[in-house]
C-alpha cells in the first residue's frame, strides 16, 4: 500500500517535471488549460452535456431493443427464417463497419433532406445515427452470450411446454445477458463519449458548445473541459464493468456456475 | 395424478411401430408399448439400445419417422398437433437435472403452472410450497440452483415436472449423473410419486428399484423390445440371451 503510494506520486512528479520542461509548454499551457477560460464556457458546456445525457438515455433503450431484436432474429434455425436471417447478418456486417462519423452524415443530413420528415432537431437524428451503428456491435454480443447457453437449458424450457417465444424472453436472454454483462458495458462506455459526435450534425451538446468556446477566444480550454465532463460521467460505468468483469472472474475460478 | 377409470378409458401412452433413424441408422425398429392410469413403466436396456431416443420421440423432442403415439387417445404424431400443448401434458426429468439457474428454486418450480397453464402466482407457489415441504427443501424455496446438492437438485426438478400436473411423467436416467448416497433420496421420491398415483415411464440402470418399484419392465435392445413383463417374472427368469447377458452385466459391474 505504502510502496504503491510512494511509486505513484513519484511517478507522477517525473511525468510532470518532464511535461512543464518542455520548450513549448508555456504557449500550451496558456491554448489549452487556461483556468478563466475554462470557468467561463463550463456552463454552456454543461448544459451541452445535458443534451448529450439526454442522447445518451434514449440512444441505450434504442439500441437495448433493436440489438435484441436483430440478435434473436440472427439465431433464429430453419430454412423458412433465412431472408431475415440474411437481412441481420447483412445489416449487422455493414454497420459494423461502418465509421459512425460517416453513419452520422447520412442519417443526419441524408434522411431529412428526402422530405419525408417534418423538421426535426438534429440531436434526433444523432440519436438514430448511434442506435443504428450501437445495435450491430450490441446484437453481436447478445448473439454470443444466446449461444453460450447450453441447449440443454431451452430443452427443460420447451419440455415443460414453455413456447419458442417464452423460452427466450424467460430462460435464454436473461441467462445470456449475464454471461455478457461486461461486453455489454464496455459497449455503453464506448457510446456515453460516442454521443459528443452528433455535434458534427450541429447539435449544441458539449463538444459543440465547447467548438463555440474556442472560436469565440482562440483558446482550446473548452475542449479540455468537455473532455474531463465525459469522464466524469463515463467513470461510474467504467468503474462498474470493472467490477463485474472480476467478480465473473471470481467465479470461474472457484468452478461455480452461473 | 388423478383421473377416474373406466374400462373404455384409452391408457394414458400408447405407442404403436414406432421407428425412428438417425443419418440412416436405425434407433427404434418398432415400438409397442402401452402405459395405464397409475403404472410405472421401466425400460431398461445398453447404452444405444434406443431408450431415451423413446422418450424424446413421445415428449416430441424428435419426430417419429413411422407409426403413431397416443396421450389419453390424442394422437400427438399428427403433423397438425399443437407441439407445445402436448409437452404441456408431459412432465420430464432430465439426467443433468437442467434446472434454470437464473431463478429461485420457486420460480423454477412454478415457472410452468405460471406461465404455461396460467396459475395465479400465489396459488402456484402455495402448491409448490407444500412440494418443497414434502421434500424437506421448504427453507431453501429462494435459494438459487447452484447453492443446492445434484440430489437436492434433482428432487427440485422432479417437482417442477409434477407441479403442473402432468398426465404422464418421463425420467430419463435421472440418477446417473448422481453421487450413489444422493440416489436413494431422489428414488424416494419417485416411490412416493407413484404412490400417489403418478403414470411414469422412466429409464435406469437401478435394477433393485425397477425390481421393487415397477408394474412393468421392458427391455430394449437394438431398437426393439425384446422382452417385458411384470418385474418378478422378468428378473426372476429372463428369457432371452440378450437379457440374461445385460443383466448379468449389470451385476458383475
Amino acid at each position: 500500500m505504502v510502496i504503491s503510494l510512494v511509486s505513484t506520486v513519484v511517478l507522477g512528479v517525473l511525468v510532470w517535471l518532464t511535461v512543464i520542461n518542455t520548450p513549448g509548454w508555456a504557449a500550451v499551457q496558456q491554448a489549452f488549460f487556461d483556468p478563466a477560460v475554462a470557468w467561463k464556457f463550463l456552463p454552456s458546456v454543461l448544459l451541452g452535456l445535458w443534451l448529450n445525457i439526454r442522447i445518451l438515455f434514449f440512444a441505450a433503450i434504442g439500441v437495448a431493443v433493436f440489438a435484441t431484436l436483430l440478435a434473436i432474429i440472427r439465431t433464429l434455425r430453419g430454412a423458412v427464417f433465412f431472408p431475415v436471417r440474411f437481412l441481420a447478418t447483412a445489416y449487422t456486417d455493414l454497420f459494423r463497419g461502418t465509421p459512425l462519423i460517416i453513419v452520422l452524415y447520412l442519417v443526419g443530413f441524408g434522411i431529412p433532406a428526402l422530405g419525408l420528415f417534418p423538421r426535426l432537431p438534429p440531436e434526433v437524428w444523432g440519436t438514430v445515427a448511434l442506435i443504428l451503428t450501437y445495435s450491430a456491435y450490441v446484437a453481436e454480443v447478445l448473439r454470443a452470450g444466446m449461444e453460450a447457453v447450453h441447449p440443454s437449458q431451452r430443452l427443460a424450457a420447451r419440455s415443460l411446454g414453455l413456447t419458442h417465444a417464452q423460452t427466450l424472453r424467460l430462460i435464454v436472454l436473461p441467462q445470456a445477458v449475464r454471461k455478457v454483462t461486461p461486453a455489454l458495458m464496455n459497449d455503453f462506455v464506448s457510446m456515453q463519449k460516442d454521443v459528443g459526435l452528433v455535434s458534427v450534425l450541429g447539435a449544441i451538446d458539449a463538444v459543440r458548445a465547447a467548438q463555440i468556446g474556442e472560436a469565440d477566444t482562440y483558446n482550446f480550454t473548452p475542449y479540455i473541459v468537455a473532455g474531463l465532463l465525459f469522464v466524469i460521467i463515463s467513470w461510474p460505468a467504467i468503474r462498474f464493468t470493472d467490477w463485474l468483469t472480476a467478480r465473473a472472474q471470481r467465479r470461474e475460478q472457484i468452478g461455480g456456475t452461473v | 395424478m388423478s383421473g377416474d377409470e373406466t374400462t373404455t378409458t384409452p391408457p394414458v401412452l400408447r405407442v404403436r411401430g414406432v421407428h425412428k433413424s438417425f443419418d440412416g441408422t436405425a434407433v427404434l425398429s418398432g415400438i409397442d408399448l402401452d402405459i395405464a392410469s397409475h403404472q410405472v413403466v421401466v425400460a431398461i436396456g445398453a447404452s444405444g439400445s434406443g431408450k431415451s431416443t423413446l422418450l424424446k420421440t413421445i415428449n416430441l423432442l424428435e419426430r417419429v419417422d413411422d407409426g403413431q403415439i397416443f396421450l389419453k387417445g390424442d394422437d400427438i404424431t399428427d403433423p397438425r398437433v399443437n407441439v407445445d400443448s402436448v409437452r404441456s401434458r408431459i412432465g420430464v426429468v432430465f439426467q443433468q437435472f437442467n434446472l434454470f439457474p437464473h431463478l429461485s428454486v420457486i420460480d423454477n418450480v412454478t415457472l410452468a403452472s405460471r406461465k404455461v397453464h396460467g396459475v395465479a402466482r400465489d396459488e402456484a407457489e402455495a402448491e409448490a410450497e407444500r412440494w418443497l415441504d414434502r421434500i424437506g427443501l421448504r427453507a431453501k424455496l429462494k435459494d438459487y440452483p447452484d447453492r443446492l446438492s445434484g440430489g437436492q437438485q434433482q428432487r427440485v426438478a422432479i417437482v417442477r415436472a409434477i407441479l403442473s400436473k402432468p398426465e404422464l411423467l418421463l425420467l430419463d436416467e435421472i440418477t446417473s449423473a448422481l453421487d450413489p448416497l444422493l440416489v436413494g433420496e431422489v428414488l424416494d421420491l419417485v416411490r412416493d410419486l407413484k404412490t400417489a398415483g403418478a403414470t411414469i415411464l422412466m429409464t435406469t440402470h437401478e435394477m433393485s428399484f425397477a425390481r421393487s418399484a415397477a408394474d412393468h419392465v421392458v427391455f430394449l435392445h437394438q431398437g426393439v423390445i425384446l422382452e417385458q413383463g411384470a418385474p418378478d417374472a422378468f428378473f426372476g427368469a429372463p428369457t432371452a440371451p440378450e437379457t440374461r447377458e445385460y443383466l448379468s452385466r449389470l451385476h458383475a459391474g
